[in-house]
């Protein structure tokens, strides 16, 4: 059955499919509700790619979903669903602003280094607990990282409400963060080789640390020896174990990587636009790297693809809710049925794709 | 803390406990059927959102907890198709029904009624009311039975009953029927029933079915009983809380019970006390918000009572040829 179909079907053809199935049905919600889709669709794209402003918010956005993204898809690749970028994002929040506060930071150049450990330190240690229950006791993981989500929103509520909210302020976050942690934005990046870029838009540097993860998680994944382990037990734990790898170490490391990952979020959205941690700054981006990956198919370009795809989406339909009367929330019912074909009804679209591609093999012969 | 203010606490406890009780046997009778069901939360908002427009638009609650059950078992149903069908992953549909909820009841609120994704408060026959057991006034002056009867066990809406009703009644079918071990049977090894001659797909597709009903009639609970009418994510993370005290009562309907009345009692608390001090030691709110948690990885760690899922769950059958 593996063979039935060639390998640009299976990486291209079908999440292209489920794609678009996803979107014929975002279209009939748009028209079941009165508007018009040709239209929103038109809107969507002046506001999301039409000028460098709105480019900077869709690039701003796919920063998250990169970091979100690859997460979901490093653990993928070793067989564990980690629902819980969430979580792990939100901590990294706390890495950012801890590190931010720390010291009186006199340029970011220092801050930044700082920044991404922190960020990537604390995402990784609230991946650990969920990695080392399911390795040593098996305890699933997709419970324990749900988990592991409320009560990372608890903990960071009791901190931002009692412990780091400045003397005198009523508004449960930390205050703002030095000015030497100001991160450059792509304006300031692009002046220089005098290309004008939008003065407003939140998209700064964090997008290319995005990028570079990218080609890092790349050469982990298929260069290295702890990535050809970690694809190994996502194929087959017993052939794994056969092979002398060792189960427990594999869930760790690639659950450590992956909480670094979400957690490295929070430089983008904590340190380089609010700069400042306040209540529920991962705004569900840890949920949507859960839809990223699936139509990436895990692989760190189609990750970055996707994530720009729904980088355009959530700038998009911001505008949408701004000019006409489509809630926001349309783009989370897009994001639900993405998920829905990519990930759970994948063989709904497999399954006559292969009948296909096997006539079309038969009658060639 | 006096009587009075303990049984206000109990009473609210029932009250919250309610919809965690339903979504929890919900999602027990799924997962009982080897059919894990992250999707409960998605569940009760959409089955909330119906029934509480529905009776908003006709006035009766009935109808509106019609149209909650309903539309409940449409989501149920796509995630039959994803999981048993199509073998799609089950945990990945969940995720999916959770979103498509919180987004289509938002998207349709607004439309329907240009509210901010909300309903219109629902007045008089449109909720379910207290109803009064018999002889709760004339009892009432006897001392300490007659204060728990009147304020603790009666005075409740229909469907509390219903769902403290539906524990027997789950453990006596799943327990004491040839469908209960049909279903119990394919959650931990379909291959057997296959063999007996008892279609999987089937079972699995009625367990999901009683899921969805379930979660449907808790859904419209929480919007035409607890509260009066839909607000936007008004689960907040209840369906999740039922699944976390699925795991914590091992998947047993007696045990689904304490564990439902143990979380709700900690969210009584939680609304009713900010932060508790007990000696010099001030309990936070938050704790008692993540308690639940907490004590759920804690037992799924193993360390106390290890919590065993059934055997075949999460695994989609395929036929040996």
């Amino acid at each position: 059955m593996r063979d039935v179909m060639p390998k640009w079907a299976d990486v291209v053809l079908i999440p292209l499919i489920s794609l678009v199935l996803a979107f014929l049905l975002s279209a009939v919600v748009i028209i079941a509700i009165g508007e018009d889709p040709v239209a929103a669709v038109k809107m969507m794209v002046t506001g999301a790619l039409g000028s460098t402003y709105a480019w900077g918010y869709t690039l701003y956005y796919a920063t998250n979903f990169i970091f979100t993204g690859l997460a979901v898809a490093v653990a993928f690749h070793a067989k564990l669903f980690n629902i819980g970028g969430e979580g792990q994002a939100t901590l990294g929040g706390l890495g950012v602003a801890l590190v931010c506060l720390a010291l009186p930071w006199p340029h970011w150049t220092l801050a930044l280094p700082a920044a991404v450990i922190g960020a990537a330190l604390f995402g990784a240690a609230w991946a650990a607990i969920p990695a080392w229950l399911q390795a040593k006791r098996g305890s699933h993981i997709v419970i324990t990282t749900i988990m592991f989500n409320f009560i990372g929103a608890a903990v960071l509520n009791y901190l931002l409400v009692n412990v780091m909210r400045p003397v005198g302020s009523m508004d449960p976050a930390t205050a703002k963060f030095p000015n030497g942690t100001h991160l450059p934005t792509l304006h300031d990046l692009l002046a220089p080789f005098g290309i004008a870029f939008s003065r407003a838009a939140p998209a700064n540097i964090s997008f290319l640390i995005a990028v570079a993860a990218c080609i890092l998680v790349y050469l982990l994944i298929w260069r290295t020896r702890l990535g050809y382990e970690i694809r190994a037990q996502g194929h087959s734990e017993p052939a794994a174990i056969y092979a002398g790898i060792r189960p427990v170490r594999i869930v760790m490391a690639a659950m450590l990587i992956s909480g670094a990952l979400a957690g490295l979020m929070a430089v983008n959205n904590v340190m380089g636009e609010a700069e400042r941690l306040v209540l529920n700054s991962v705004e569900g981006a840890g949920f949507i790297g859960i839809a990223v990956a699936l139509m990436g198919r895990s692989h760190p370009f189609g990750v970055f693809l996707a994530a720009i795809l729904f980088g355009f989406l959530y700038q998009g339909g911001a505008e949408l809710a701004l000019w006409t009367d489509i809630p926001r929330e349309l783009i989370v019912v897009i994001q639900a049925l993405v998920i829905l074909f990519t990930g759970a009804l994948d063989n709904m679209v497999r399954m006559p794709l292969e009948r296909l591609f096997l006539g079309l093999r038969k009658g060639r012969a | 803390m006096d009587f009075a203010t303990i049984l206000q606490v109990l009473d609210s406890t029932v009250r919250l406990a309610t919809p965690l009780l339903l979504a929890c046997l919900a999602g027990l009778f799924s997962e009982r059927a080897g059919i894990f069901d992250i999707g409960l939360e998605g569940k009760m908002l959409f089955a909330a959102f119906f029934s509480a427009a529905t009776a908003a638009v006709t006035g009766s609650v009935w109808l509106g907890l019609l149209a909650g059950i309903v539309s409940s078992m449409v989501l149920a149903g796509i995630h039959g198709l994803a999981s048993i069908t199509f073998r799609g992953n089950q945990l990945i549909s969940g995720v999916a029904i959770n979103f498509l909820a919180a987004g289509l009841t938002v998207v349709i609120a607004q439309d329907w009624f240009s509210q901010g994704g909300r309903t219109p408060s629902l007045l008089g026959g449109a909720r379910f009311n207290p109803i009064t057991l018999p002889f709760a006034e004339t009892l009432q002056p006897v001392p300490i039975l007659g204060p728990v009867y009147h304020d603790l066990i009666s005075g409740h809406t229909i469907p509390v009953y219903f769902a403290f009703a539906m524990v027997p009644f789950t453990w006596w079918l799943l327990f004491r029927t040839r469908f209960g071990l049909r279903l119990r049977a394919v959650g931990d090894s379909p291959e057997a029933l296959d063999t007996a001659g008892v279609s999987v797909v089937a079972t699995r597709y009625a367990a999901v079915a009683i899921c969805g009903v379930l979660c449907g009639i808790a859904g419209a609970y929480l919007a035409t009983a607890l509260q009066a009418g839909f607000v936007k994510d008004m689960t907040a993370g209840r369906g999740y809380i039922a699944l976390a005290a699925l795991i914590f009562a091992k998947w047993r309907p007696w045990y689904a019970l304490s564990a439902t009345l143990l979380f709700g009692l900690l969210q009584a608390v939680a609304l009713r006390y900010q932060n508790i001090d007990l000696g010099g030691i001030v309990v936070p709110v938050q704790v008692m918000d993540a308690l639940p948690y907490i004590l759920t990885v804690v037992i799924l760690a193993g360390f106390v009572g290890r919590a065993i899922p059934p055997r075949a769950g999460g695994e989609p059958y395929v036929k040996e040829r």
